[in-house]
């Protein structure tokens, strides 16, 4: 296949910008998109150019490094995949295809197509620890969990930050994100003691990294390659509500 | 007191402020669909019936006493929706200070792309509903006290009317996402009732549509006159 590309290229975070045009020639359906932007890469090398840099780990859908934006849509046209897992049959002969960065504040692009995503790791430490027993391993299955909440909890589990949601937002929300996470532990026995102010801290970490508001447009459910549902972010809604019940009981007494 | 501003703090429970107030803007409207269709039982009905929402409450109450602590709540619940749906955009907005070349709209609607400016829409409408057919100052011949008769010459003018459809429109648009939205930010989304979240916001919003609409139709039609 013959592909033409158009890539953004940004030489830091501190510099402009620009849109650069390639063409890709003899492309395998069969190749992968990130093995498209090797090959582009191998010619640009070759030629005495700048690769582009994108960042990428594990190929198989499980890193969560991999995110780009592809003709508007955070990891291509197919749904529930990462960009490591599109292969160029989803795309056909003389198509234009554009690759964006994620375009958010709270994710600086750092060259080309890598944004910084540490914003999503400090969510996570806002959360905290949770309290458990250390010493010897305990029992697998010392502690009863419905089979609903943990199939829920895993669900939640599968999300690998890689800030789809928040590219796909209108917003640049990053609910989908800490929704999974705060629906991941707040459903399991481990979870519950901390629960109200894991979220509450979660929240307030989320709109100090400049992350927008929630609008429920649902863009995030459908951009993300692990299929998280939005009724994460109904639940993470619920414990806010009863969380802010709780801590302003908490300071009145 | 401590928990409202617990809420505010958060953009969620800012979100959730919203939630209620928007709720609270539902009920109205239900209850002023439902008054207005009184229009249709004739003059001495509708009329009885304005009155009776001036002396409600009434001797426990002073007159209009009712009216105005309603009044008052409800405009609060306004402003405050007003006020936390530009702090949220305000937010949003800077989230994402450089857009994409290339975006697809994924999962949005028609409803939920129009939110903010409906909303704007809205409340330009509300203020000249209210000098339309509260304080009279925009009304061709407003009469103290005849609501049936201001009804009727209010809403005669095809031009006058069809803004009312307009903006009834509008908020039926602005309820298809908003009673939904209202679920999702509440938390409310059980999963055995979850599914019927999209079908009651839609039910609503075809009955507020509908309900409204009747009457300045009914007038031009000359079936209320």
């Amino acid at each position: 296949m013959n592909l033409t590309l158009h890539v953004w290229r940004q030489d830091g975070p501190d510099r402009a910008g620009r849109f650069e045009t390639y063409h890709a020639k003899d492309i395998s359906e069969h190749a992968s998109f990130l093995e498209l932007l090797d090959l582009v890469n191998e010619d640009l090398t070759r030629s005495g150019g700048e690769p582009i840099a994108f960042e990428h780990d594990c190929r198989e859908g499980i890193c969560g490094s991999c995110g780009m934006m592809i003709n508007g849509v955070p990891h291509g046209p197919r749904s529930m995949v990462a960009t490591c897992q599109l292969h160029m049959r989803s795309f056909r002969d003389g198509d234009d295809i554009w690759i964006e960065p994620w375009r958010a504040t709270a994710f600086p692009v750092i060259r080309d197509l890598v944004v910084d995503r540490s914003a999503l790791d400090r969510l996570i430490q806002a959360g905290g620890f949770i309290s458990v027993r250390t010493g010897s391993a305990p029992d697998a299955n010392a502690i009863p969990i419905p089979k609903d909440d943990a199939d829920q909890a895993m669900d939640g589990a599968q999300c690998i930050g890689c800030g789809a949601c928040v590219a796909a937002c209108p917003n640049a929300s990053a609910m989908l994100f800490m929704s999974a996470k705060v629906g991941h532990l707040g459903l399991l026995p481990q979870g519950q003691p901390e629960r109200y102010t894991r979220v509450l801290d979660m929240v307030a970490r989320h709109d100090a990294e400049g992350f927008g508001t929630c609008t429920n447009h649902g863009a995030c459910q459908e951009a993300c390659p692990k299929g998280i549902s939005v009724d994460f972010i109904a639940r993470l809604n619920r414990d806010v509500l009863a969380g802010s019940w709780k801590a302003a009981t908490v300071e009145a007494s | 007191m401590r928990r409202v501003v617990t809420l505010y703090r958060s953009s969620v429970g800012k979100k959730i402020l919203m939630a209620v107030t928007g709720f609270m803007w539902l009920g109205f409207l239900l209850g002023h669909m439902v008054g207005n269709l009184k229009a249709f039982q004739g003059a001495p009905m509708f009329d009885e019936y304005a009155h009776h929402l001036r002396v409600l409450g009434e001797p426990i109450l002073p007159r209009t006493g009712f009216l105005w602590a309603f009044r008052a709540v409800m405009s609060t619940a306004f402003v405050a929706h007003l006020l936390l749906a530009w702090q949220t955009s305000r937010q949003s907005r800077a989230a994402r200070q450089s857009g994409y070349r290339k975006r697809e709209d994924l999962n949005f609607t028609f409803a939920s792309r129009w939110m903010r400016w409906g909303g704007v829409f809205i409340l330009i409408f509300v203020v000249f509903h209210v000098l339309h057919m509260t304080t009279g100052q925009l009304h061709p011949d407003f009469v103290e006290g005849g609501a049936y008769h201001n009804l009727v010459t209010g809403l005669g003018s095809p031009v006058v009317a069809a803004l009312y459809a307009l903006a009834m429109l509008v908020v039926a648009l602005h309820l298809h996402h908003g009673v939904w939205s209202m679920f999702q930010t509440l938390g409310a989304n059980h999963p055995k009732y979850a599914t019927l979240r999209r079908p009651l916001s839609t039910i609503v919003a075809i009955a507020i549509f509908l309900g409204f609409v009747s009457i300045p139709v009914a007038v031009l039609a000359g079936v209320v006159s």
